[in-house]
């Protein structure tokens, strides 16, 4: 692994009122990277995420992304990241394709590149036959696949998904793991937050929230040992049990 | 610009495949123009009056067959009791009494002068006053025709008597449709622009997708641009409709002053008109939120904007609201403009208003739109 770190955080917190979503976090993720970012409903994982994309003003600590400072860079830092969120976020109003080419547009590609593009994108997904079809009709396992692509249109540095495949059937997620790890191969880092610990299994490194605190950070097998676990699910457990904060 | 473009792409592809928006757009104008002028009309007729008639004289007789033949009455009852006529009043049949005494034509004869008595049922105050305008007009009338009766020559020419003779410019015939219709026209404009877009922004924050918007590099005034100038477009397109399609075809209604200066005027409006919406929709987080202060303000803007009501005859404070409310100068523009035949310089005060009104909710919107919470 590279030692680029993409996303470096420290002591990054953001409160609502009284309440600490997201408590002093810190931690590095390196280029090319497969960073799960796993922790209990409620943990703070999507404040997280929405501080790191630029969506959320932290409350105070400092963070760079791609290199560019959390707070006075947030364009520069849009351009060079891509971002799925928990829910769904294409246009259910327009066609594959037409989703397709606005995204892809207003990341300011060029006429060709949209066409190349497009065209790539809809043979790896095998949608040749949907292009046209508008998006609200595709069952949801293909939205989150075409979304997730839609999300990298841009070859952005760092792509950060917000549990992409919740609700997805495990023959689709497998597929939408497929994409992840052609994306990671092609030196996009990705950030990703799941509830499925066979998900978390896949990743490089794992961070485990709990209560707005990263509790423990290393790469699965590590993780394993150190909680003397046979699984990521007894990991989770084992420090899930502690939260203080019930789930919403 | 390329951003632009594919915003505007975006909108008006959604637009154009939403069949209630696109209903609304053609099918809201034709038929609120058609049906709204229709019942808008201040011009009472059908007034019931209960006539009392103590007297049952020819002159009498000729008083009531004159209120009737104006047109304006219609005869409820006719009778000689007073309580019968009160119940009459008190189950709403009648709007009017009026009384003649007994011997009203012989003392109107021996002693020149006599009494009428006329009470008004003035829950319905304007159909009230408007009634009582109206009866008292044919009682002069009618006052006039006995004294050229039995007055001498000599006698009549003593008491000079000033006649008004009434001339209506810029609507000669009182025509309330040509007075109503640019009106209601405003209404429908600065409806179809402010709800439409404020609903179309909250809507993309309720599916989440202007969370996807927020996290590209695109600029916020791209994107508010991309958001009005499709509603404007069919704000113009709403107002041309309604101007040809049914003020022309269906009213007759042919504007006096240019076009032009009307549809610079619209142009400035409509940016003003939808700031509003996307200020709206900035403070706004769902659907429901956006209808109920777009609502509010409505209401504001259709009662205070002088269309039913003159804004002169307001008292100060609601003249205040008034002169901060858009739809105000414009029913005042359009109306200037389609029946007065005015043109730019009379009209310029208008002009640097509506459109400092346009630069305030344009700029606060834009301002207040966040891609970072």
């Amino acid at each position: 692994m590279t030692a680029e770190k993409v996303i470096s955080t420290d002591r990054l917190t953001k409160k609502f009122g009284d309440f600490v979503a997201a408590d002093e976090i810190s931690f590095d993720v390196y280029k090319g990277e497969i960073f799960g970012f796993l922790g209990a409903n409620g943990a703070g994982k999507t404040t997280a995420i929405r501080m790191l994309c630029g969506l959320s003003t932290p409350s105070y600590g400092e963070a760079t992304i791609a290199g560019f400072d959390i707070y006075k860079e947030t364009e520069k830092i849009k351009k060079n990241i891509g971002y799925m969120s928990q829910k769904f976020s294409l246009y259910e109003d327009l066609t594959v394709l037409e989703n397709i080419k606005f995204f892809g547009g207003i990341y300011g590609l060029s006429d060709k590149e949209l066409k190349s593009k497009s065209n790539q994108l809809i043979e790896t997904l095998g949608m040749s036959v949907e292009a046209k079809k508008l998006v609200g009709s595709l069952p949801l396992g293909w939205k989150q696949k075409l979304a997730f692509s839609v999300a990298i249109i841009h070859d952005p540095k760092i792509v950060f998904l917000d549990e992409p495949t919740g609700g997805v059937d495990p023959v689709t997620r497998r597929q939408f793991w497929d994409l992840i790890y052609k994306a990671s191969s092609q030196g996009i880092t990705i950030f990703v937050t799941t509830h499925y610990m066979d998900e978390a299994e896949y990743c490089h490194r794992i961070s485990m929230m709990v209560d707005g605190k990263i509790k423990a950070l290393d790469t699965p097998t590590n993780l394993k040992d150190q909680y003397h676990a046979n699984s990521m699910d007894d990991v989770f457990y084992e420090l899930a049990r502690g939260a203080k904060r019930k789930a919403d | 610009m390329r951003t632009l473009k594919f915003l505007l792409q975006k909108e008006f592809r959604q637009i154009f495949r939403n069949k209630i928006i696109l209903r609304m757009i053609i099918g809201l104008p034709i038929i609120q123009l058609i049906v709204m002028p229709l019942a808008a009309d201040f011009e009472f007729k059908n007034i019931n009056i209960s006539v009392i008639d103590h007297d049952r004289s020819s002159y009498s007789k000729h008083l009531t067959d004159k209120i009737i033949a104006s047109g304006y009455f219609v005869l409820n009852d006719y009778g000689n009791s007073f309580d019968k006529s009160f119940e009459q009043f008190q189950e709403d049949n009648a709007d009017l009494i009026i009384e003649i005494p007994k011997n009203f034509e012989l003392d109107l004869i021996r002693e020149n002068t006599n009494e009428l008595f006329i009470a008004v049922n003035a829950i319905n105050g304007t159909k009230a006053s408007v009634g009582n305008a109206y009866l008292n007009q044919i009682i002069t009338d009618f006052n006039r025709e006995i004294r050229l009766k039995n007055s001498t020559p000599p006698r009549l020419s003593q008491s000079s008597t000033i006649e008004i003779e009434n001339l209506n410019w810029f609507n000669p015939f009182l025509n309330y449709q040509s007075f109503m219709v640019p009106g209601i026209l405003v209404l429908l404009v600065t409806m179809v622009g402010a709800y439409m877009c404020a609903l179309n922004i909250v809507k993309e924050k309720e599916v989440g997708t202007i969370e996807q918007i927020n996290v590209t590099p695109i600029k916020k005034f791209h994107f508010i641009l991309g958001k009005l100038i499709p509603f404007w477009v069919i704000g113009i397109f709403v107002f041309t409709l309604g101007l040809f399609g049914v003020g022309r075809l269906v009213y007759d209604i042919v504007s006096l002053g240019s076009l032009f200066t009307l549809y610079a005027f619209l142009s400035i409006y409509l940016i003003a008109v939808l700031g509003i919406g996307l200020l709206i929709s900035t403070f706004s987080n769902n659907q429901q939120q956006a209808m109920s202060v777009a609502f509010f303000f409505m209401i504001i803007f259709i009662l205070m904007g002088g269309l039913f009501t003159s804004i002169d005859s307001m008292p100060e404070w609601a003249q205040w609201i008034a002169a901060f409310n858009p739809v105000t100068y414009f029913i005042d523009v359009i109306r200037l403009v389609m029946l007065k035949g005015s043109e730019f310089k009379d009209i310029q005060k208008q002009f640097i208003i509506i459109t400092v009104m346009a630069f305030i909710f344009n700029t606060l919107a834009v301002y207040n739109y966040r891609k970072t919470s």
